[in-house]
């Protein structure tokens, strides 16, 4: 992975539940199987109410996202335990969230699978950032550059080896945990 | 140490843990579902190869509920998938939709959603069928790959959600790491007064904590009103510590737990002994208060979300377009009994959906009688639109064709566990959740309705 990712973000509110990052009517899409794996990504975010988002995160007729950085408030990732959350957003090509607070399914489910760095940021972002803004994320610093302002983030720790082997498995066999393939 | 740490304890082979280590646990069971077994599975094989086999097959329980009945080709695709994956493996614990175990499931659109559309195995909702099935033990570790796993904290196990790739793993090694949560108590005292369930408790405690006010910690229940609460108000309760964050709920083991476990076991054949944990005098927690239940009043969360509370009786003026009773926390026999009180010799005045979480609910409604009816009947005769197929349907919306799903912007009041938008269906939906009773009262006025007046 690069050491800094730049890209357009994208902004929610607090207290994103999975239904809103991947409606349960697409749950019947298994992750596993890469043709299903490409759609889930493309119904990334469909949950969002319209009127509260009117912003389109994938642009109609497309199956990916521009915007590679997602900033949320607290409570990202609420509810059920689907790792078809994660697994969507990383489809469709997010790279990095940064929210206040997570759910801890889905901070375990970003971890497990390698899809994503959830990023914890320290202060409220979701107030002075708009959709569209362009972001720095920078992996060594833990710090995002937004509108001219650096902001630091909360160092992931332990799980970030995780996360940089692509996901518990890969991580698990580098450590001799589980047996290599 | 608190009981989830006493658990995870032994679990991991060493005498003590605290808040906040990682340890390795060792699974009892691992519980799956048609929405998230195949993509375990798809992991399982894909990590540890096409032929590998689980680490042991009779602590697999695979339980497909959510998107049984209907239409969608994907859907009906996915408990093939179980069912091959069971005959491979020889899993003694799947509970197929069908009898044939070389078939293939397919839901027949013209016989509809209400009449009886399965095989004789077939259970319904995982977290309500797990004990029913004699899977749920005291002092066991439950993981399953759904979030209200938790549920199972009301027979004093350990009991969480997780992910496919978590349970991908589980699958091939029996194990997974864990960080032990800290422990939040809520001691119970005295008991629940006429019209308020333990539906309402829960919506309470939520609602004063906040709706992650349990994030990645224990919920433990303690004290003569937890003790006092029958085994499916427990369920009820435990169930949804996810609806606060938290990683689970437990209640101690009791006489009451012993009864409904042994029974249970004997009844299905499964493993028969255990080992709980008691209370230990010096526990440590993170968060201790007390509620008072005989103070409780029937509470709803407001749309849009469970922590989002207020009392039943401040509510008169919502409108509502529909009732919904059913899903693992609110699908239970006690919870159709319950709402059928409410409505006995009255009508309706919405539509109202009824959704047993298990076959065997729809066996006891079948059965047990109020007056001289049986309980299915009254709440058929009450204008309940009573479905035979157990399982999740509207509870997290689901294929168009699911049953009861809210396929247009309407308001609806549900006994189910979520609101968030979209949960039931239309992302423009409005839901509300409550108890049975309130749900009932709601029903037969079209309004949010405080159910005490209709229970003399
Ligand atoms: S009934 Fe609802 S909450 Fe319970 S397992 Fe099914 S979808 Fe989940």
């Amino acid at each position: 992975m690069a050491k800094k990712l730049i890209s357009p973000v994208y902004v929610v509110s607090d207290n994103i539940d999975t239904d809103q990052i991947i409606p349960a009517q697409y749950l019947t899409l298994v992750p596993t199987i890469p043709d299903e794996y490409e759609k889930l990504g493309s119904y990334a975010m469909a949950g969002l109410p319209n009127d509260l988002y009117p912003h389109d995160f994938i642009k109609p007729g497309t199956m990916k996202t521009e915007y590679k950085i997602v900033i949320a408030g607290k409570n990202f990732g609420c509810g059920s335990s689907r790792e078809h959350a994660p697994i969507a957003l990383g489809a469709a090509g997010v790279d990095v969230i940064v929210a206040e607070s997570y759910a801890r399914i889905f901070f375990r489910n970003s971890v497990a699978t390698g899809e994503l760095y959830p990023y914890e940021a320290q202060e409220r972002l979701i107030d002075t950032v708009k959709i569209g803004d362009i972001a720095t994320i920078d992996f060594d610093g833990d710090t995002i550059e937004i509108n001219g302002q650096t902001h630091q983030l909360k160092p992931m720790g332990d799980v970030r080896p995780v996360i940089e082997a692509g996901g518990l498995f890969n991580y698990a066999r580098k450590a001799g945990m589980i047996s290599k393939r | 140490m608190t009981l989830t740490e006493k658990i995870l304890a032994r679990a991991s082979g060493r005498s003590q843990v605290a808040a906040g280590d990682n340890v390795w646990v060792n699974a009892d069971i691992l519980l799956t579902h048609d929405v998230c077994g195949p993509g375990s599975i798809g992991v399982f094989k894909r990590e540890f190869g096409q032929d590998a086999k689980v680490w042991d097959p009779n602590k697999i329980v695979i339980i497909p509920d959510h998107y049984i009945f209907t239409a969608d080709r994907l859907s009906n695709r996915n408990v093939d998938v179980l069912r091959e994956f069971a005959k491979e493996q020889e899993l003694p614990y799947f509970y197929d939709v069908i009898d044939d175990p070389n078939g293939h499931w397919t839901f027949n659109v013209a016989r509809g959603q209400v009449g009886r559309q399965h095989g004789s195995r077939y259970q319904g909702v995982c977290h309500a069928a797990l004990p029913q099935r004699g899977h749920a033990r005291p002092g066991e570790v439950l993981f399953g790959t759904d979030s209200h796993t938790c549920m199972a904290g009301a027979f004093g196990e350990f009991a969480t959600g997780i992910g496919n790739t978590d349970a991908g793993f589980i699958l091939g090694t029996g194990k997974l790491l864990l960080k032990v949560p800290e422990t939040m108590r809520f001691y119970l005292e005295a008991e629940l007064p006429k019209g308020v369930m333990a539906k309402d408790v829960i919506l309470h405690v939520i609602g004063d904590i906040g709706f992650d006010g349990a994030t990645y910690r224990a919920m433990q229940w303690e004290g003569p009103g937890a003790s006092a609460l029958d085994i499916d108000d427990r369920m009820t309760i435990a169930n949804m510590a996810i609806e606060a964050g938290g990683k689970n709920g437990i209640f101690p083991a009791d006489e009451k737990t012993f009864a409904y476990v042994n029974e249970r076991v004997r009844e299905n054949g499964t493993k028969s002994s255990y080992e709980p944990v008691e209370l230990d005098t010096d526990q440590r927690f993170v968060f201790d208060r007390v509620y008072d239940l005989s103070k409780l009043e029937p509470t709803v969360a407001m749309h849009p979300n469970p922590g989002n509370r207020a009392l039943a009786k401040a509510l008169e003026h919502v409108r509502l377009d529909r009732a919904y009773i059913g899903s693992c926390t609110g699908g239970k026999t006690s919870d159709f009994v319950a709402f059928a009180e409410v409505v006995r010799g009255k009508r309706v005045q919405i539509e109202t959906y009824g959704v047993p979480a298990t076959s065997e609910v729809v066996q006891e409604l079948k059965q047990f009688r109020l007056g001289n009816s049986p309980v299915w009947d009254v709440l058929v005769d009450a204008g309940v639109m009573m479905t035979e197929n157990a399982s999740c349907a509207a509870c997290l919306g689901g294929p168009q064709d699911t049953f009861g799903r809210l396929n247009a912007p309407l308001t609806c009041i549900s006994a189910t566990n979520r609101n968030f938008p979209g949960r039931m269906g239309s992302k423009e939906s409005k839901v509300y959740l409550a108890s049975p009773y309130t749900v009932a009262a709601s029903a037969l006025t079209g309004r949010v309705t405080d159910p005490r007046e209709f229970l003399s």
